[in-house]
């Protein structure tokens, strides 16, 4: 078939009109692929007020680390933990005033790993053994864990352990439902993605009587979280390094 | 070429000498060794795959469910004969059927020879209590 110089720039001109409608009506092209799949951002607002009310309440803390077989070391330098207590002027240190501290200094705040948004210990990781689930949740892979604490030195809240030692000796009752960790892997807080995956709150919620953990889906807007975070003054660890915990403090 | 004999002869006695351990074998009938005897599961007739397939690839699919949970939170294993399993090394193969590790991949293990990673720095070794839900 011949196709005269006419033609051909008017089919030019055709194509170009047709591609430039295709980018103008994204809907119409895109959204069989994306519609019906959601996307989940698990998160957790804590509510100080609530986790003050009962002086030296440590429930979340025994059930997180009870189920997770966390062990127990006498010796802070081989310290695991996946939750626990940090002063109020360690974990937001820019709210301090020469009037204020009295109220906040010295409280106990409920700290664990704040399944970042951007995470900077996935990035660093050599064999690839973390990283962010499409759900919100960073975790870790204890079979490829080489132990290098790469993530360690690039979590800027030290929401991560390592096994210095073998730690089934240190486990007081082994929950036989989840496995161990083993010495040389890096371990922490994995929002019980092994709960979640069966329809459950994470155990530290679970456990709390005070209702002081909340946790939910960030991206639903009706969801308690989102409620909270809607009508309380919320803040997050650090924001300043943009990494955007997806837990938050309601103060 | 009066060496023909003296070369064929000695190549024949190194052939025999080689071989020699087969023929101390064959003839003390010491070559077959004793059948493995492993105690199989009393409720169960089927394992999640067919058994010859398990015996030569179980690694395989350990590895694969490994990578199903912790990776892709895919924790529904359909079997082959469309049974669902969870994908669960303490909960499924060991509380459900192979109750003791080392009656069962150790023993199997020693028997071929065969070095393993070693699961039960890790995973629990004791049988689990039945749970309903998968």
């Amino acid at each position: 078939m011949k196709i005269t110089r006419k033609q051909f720039l008017e089919l030019s001109g055709l194509s170009l009109i047709a591609a430039a409608a295709g980018k103008l009506l994204p809907g119409t092209v895109r959204s069989a692929t994306e519609e019906g799949a959601r996307t989940i951002r698990w998160g957790m607002a804590i509510d100080l007020q609530k986790c003050r009310q009962k002086e030296g309440c440590s429930g979340c803390i025994r059930a997180c680390h009870t189920t997770h077989n966390v062990p127990q070391f006498a010796d802070k330098a081989h310290e695991v933990k996946w939750i626990w207590k940090q002063p109020f002027e360690d974990v937001f240190p820019f709210t301090q005033t020469a009037y204020a501290q009295a109220i906040s200094a010295g409280q106990p705040v409920m700290v664990l790993c704040n399944h970042c948004e951007s995470p900077p210990c996935t990035d660093v990781c050599p064999v690839d053994a973390t990283w962010k689930r499409d759900d919100g949740v960073v975790t870790v892979d204890w079979h490829r864990c080489i132990g290098c604490r790469y993530c360690m030195a690039a979590c800027p809240y030290g929401a991560r352990s390592f096994n210095w030692q073998d730690p089934r000796p240190a486990i007081p009752a082994v929950n036989g439902d989840f496995p161990t960790r083993t010495k040389g892997v890096v371990e922490k807080c994995n929002f019980c993605e092994e709960r979640l995956a069966k329809g459950l709150a994470p155990a530290c919620v679970a456990a709390c009587e005070e209702k002081a953990l909340v946790f939910g889906d960030l991206e639903q807007p009706d969801s308690e979280v989102r409620r909270l975070l809607r009508s309380r003054f919320a803040v997050q660890r650090k924001p300043e390094l943009g990494t955007h915990p997806s837990v938050y403090y309601l103060l | 070429m009066n060496d023909r004999p003296l070369i064929v002869g000695g190549l024949l006695l190194f052939v025999v000498f080689v071989t020699s351990p087969i023929w101390h074998g064959v003839a003390t009938r010491k070559l077959a060794l004793a059948p493995l005897e492993i105690k199989l599961p009393s409720q169960e007739k089927n394992c999640v795959a067919p058994a010859s397939y398990m015996r030569t690839s179980h690694m395989q699919l350990l590895e694969q469910w490994r990578s199903d949970v912790v990776r892709r939170q895919q924790r529904q294993y359909t079997a082959y004969d469309g049974k669902v399993y969870e994908k669960n090394l303490t909960q499924t193969c060991l509380s459900q059927c192979h109750a003791s590790h080392a009656d069962f991949c150790d023993k199997c293990h020693r028997y071929a020879g065969v070095a393993a990673l070693n699961c039960w720095n890790c995973h629990s070794d004791a049988p689990l209590p039945a749970r309903n839900a998968p």
